[in-house]
């Protein structure tokens, strides 16, 4: 008798719980709604505790935009880990990275092609983008070819960056940054409004929807087994409420009455006695951020370059034996994070309109720990860039609801570090079960 | 298996040091289409070693390799597996935390016309080939790990079977195996032979060896010690070579060989 034959644990016919045939049905990973459920259930303890301040839009709003950085780069801390390595340099390249930019826009570009000019935020992201590729790539190379341990090759990365961010401007802040720039920070014009929400809405929709659609028709054609169309239904409607729902707090969420006035000075419309109401929408570095996300999942998931991170993680030996070029795929993993970091980096200073060297310190902990908390193994070759960056805003939501209730910051430090613990403790006792 | 014939794999006074270590010392072997040579010696004699300069998995120092006659230039297995060598390893070489498809096809991805992978027609042909092998294996889905030896050892063999293979290297593929896969996969061999494949079988079970194989090499300390073909010599003898690396007169002395007194 094969192992095959043999029926599994929860499967037996009539005798399966009403959860397990859910969720076999829907093919949902457990582990990823254990998390969502323990998001939810920290989201609604800080919101009862905090005495209703927590489920408001202008903080739900405020929670997306103070995640977007860490999630941007725990997607690549993901593959990072996954091919067993680790890098411990992010947060100082982020600060690095951001000092580079706010030179280039506040005292480079200005002397070259002058102040206010249009194309200043794209050659500062443009020059951001590539110093990060480059930094990457030199750590990527030290650690793939030379052969010497990441944790090493980035703790010293982790010091020479940070040191380099000083000794871009001698220790000066630089500041104010180019208006453009500033929009991916977030703020009243660092959102799109209502009406781009939304459209962004049902567009996320539309994309669920035919994705589901797309991959029952690839299983169709290949005879493989379907799932229920009650199942496919659910999952569609339930992402789609999500989606929407999350929009509807977006722009939920009005902008401040000074903003306002502002605006309708600059367009000369004249502003009714109980005041304009003018929806923030989704704010600009979460739109970076899912983008990143999807852009993200799809090279993880759809593209060679994941499959062989993965199996680099699951077996370095076996990957090149069956002819893959592991140090070629290791080199371009820490390339990636250089390129995150300084996206990371971007959002930062332009949330701060101001670049400071001590941007991003200790960063990379909380990128290690989002993606930890979010199922990446220790070990490698295990973890998903959607969990990563649930990992990311619930780390968030901690500290986020530790400062609405006023909770000191040593002790918030002590909180969120027994939380990390715990999570990962969960999580090998979930994996030990399964 | 005359003379007039070109072998499918001649390697040619092979040498391979690891330091100060000799894992393979001037080594010739020939394999013919349609043969299964058998490579047997003690543990450290270099019969890994050996086939492992042919999968391409280790550069040789020194020697020659020829493929139908042909120099054949093997620096890395991708080299190899175009010259149709194929190899299930010893350790399997399977990456445990990705599905049975993904391991098939790892290095060689099948993909869409926008070049993402394509997942569906791997997995498809996965279940065909899959289903040659083991007609009961159902899982799939899961990562290779969560498989038994068996069914681990059946996705290495396929991987192996998949591409066409012209040239089989299978090192010890029964050990880890119960009596009815060991007969399975000796079933797989002879049909293989049958049609023309050579195959290169690292065994230490004499039974399997003298029960599948047409001609028999013996390595000793990195040397091979003789090469007779296994209808030609008894299990008494092949245990000679290997222990007292004594070469009976039904094979052909090599290296390795004892000096006769």
């Amino acid at each position: 008798m094969t192992p095959a034959t043999m029926p599994a644990r929860h499967t037996r016919p009539g005798r399966s719980s009403p959860l397990a045939a859910f969720l076999k049905a829907t093919e949902l990973d457990t582990r990823m709604l254990g998390m969502v459920g323990a998001l939810l259930l920290i989201w609604i303890a800080f919101h009862l505790l905090s005495g209703g301040l927590f489920l408001t839009p202008r903080n739900l709003w405020n929670l997306s935009v103070q995640s977007a950085p860490v999630a941007i780069m725990a997607t690549g801390m993901v593959l990072v880990i996954v091919t067993r390595n680790i890098d411990l340099s992010v947060g100082s390249m982020l600060g690095f990275l951001g000092m580079v930019m706010g030179v280039t826009q506040a005292e480079l570009l200005p002397k070259l092609i002058g102040f206010d000019h249009p194309a200043t935020w794209m050659l500062t992201l443009a020059i951001g983008l590539a110093l990060g590729l480059v930094l990457g790539a030199l750590q990527g190379f030290v650690i793939a070819y030379l052969g010497i341990p990441s944790f090493i090759v980035t703790l010293g990365g982790l010091l020479v960056w940070r040191g380099a961010a000083w000794w871009v401007t001698s220790g000066r802040t630089v500041a104010p940054l180019d208006a453009t720039f500033r929009l991916m920070g977030g703020g009243p014009e660092g959102s799109i409004g209502a009406t781009w929400s939304w459209a962004v809405g049902l567009i996320a929709c539309a994309a669920v929807v035919l994705s589901l659609m797309n991959s029952r028709a690839q299983r169709k054609k290949f005879h493989f087994p379907l799932r229920p169309i009650a199942a496919e239904i659910f999952l569609g409607g339930v992402g789609c409420a999500l989606i929407l729902a999350a929009v509807t707090i977006a722009n939920a969420y009005p902008w401040p009455a000074g903003s306002v006035r502002r605006y309708a000075e600059a367009n000369h419309i004249v502003l009714p006695a109980d005041g304009l109401f003018i929806a923030h929408g989704i704010a600009i570095p979460v739109l970076i951020a899912i983008g990143v996300g999807v852009a993200m999942t799809f090279l993880a998931t759809r593209t060679r370059f994941g499959r062989y991170a993965y199996a680099i993680g699951g077996n370095p030996e076996a990957a090149e034996l069956a002819g893959v070029n592991t140090s070629w795929v290791i080199m371009k993993v820490f390339m990636l994070m250089g390129l995150l970091a300084a996206v990371a980096g971007a959002i930062s200073i332009a949330r701060l309109n101001a670049a400071t060297n001590a941007e991003g310190t200790l960063a990379e902990l909380l990128v290690i720990a989002a993606a930890v908390i979010g199922g990446t193994s220790l070990l490698g070759g295990i973890g998903t860039v959607a969990g990563a960056m649930l990992g990311a805003v619930l780390m968030q939501s901690l500290q986020s609801g530790m400062v609405l209730l006023g909770v000191d910051t040593p002790l918030q430090s002590i909180v969120v570090g027994a939380v990390l613990v715990v999570a990962v403790w969960l999580d090998t006792v979930y994996r030990r079960r399964v | 298996m005359d003379g007039a014939r070109i072998p499918l794999v001649a390697m040619r006074d092979i040498s391979l040091a690891f330091g100060g270590v000799h894992a393979v010392d001037r080594a010739s072997i020939d394999l013919y289409d349609g043969e299964v040579m058998a490579l047997v010696g003690h543990n450290g004699a270099g019969k890994s070693t050996l086939v492992k300069i042919l999968s391409g998995a280790y550069q040789r120092d020194d020697g020659m390799i020829a493929i139908r006659g042909e120099e054949a230039t093997i620096s890395n297995p991708r080299d190899a597996k175009r010259y149709g060598i194929e190899t299930i390893y010893q350790t399997l070489a399977l990456a445990d935390n990705v599905d049975t498809a993904a391991n098939l096809f790892l290095g060689r991805e099948l993909r869409t016309r926008w070049g993402t992978l394509d997942d569906v027609a791997m997995e498809a042909q996965a279940r065909r080939v899959m289903g040659r092998l083991n007609p009961h294996f159902e899982r799939f889905k899961d990562p290779v790990k969560a498989l038994s030896g068996g069914q681990r050892q059946s996705v290495a063999i396929a991987r192996a079977i998949l591409f066409n293979a012209q040239i089989l290297i299978m090192d010890e593929p029964t050990a880890a195996l119960g009596p009815q896969e060991t007969a399975q996969v000796g079933e797989l061999i002879r049909k293989l032979k049958a049609d023309g494949l050579g195959i290169f079988l690292i065994s230490h079970d004499i039974h399997d060896v003298f029960d599948l194989a047409d001609r028999i090499c013996v390595m000793k300390n990195g040397r091979v010690v003789g090469t007779a073909r296994t209808a030609d010599v008894t299990k008494d003898d092949v245990l000679g070579m290997i222990i007292l690396g004594k070469c009976p007169p039904a094979a052909v002395p090599g290296p390795g060989a004892m000096a006769v007194a």
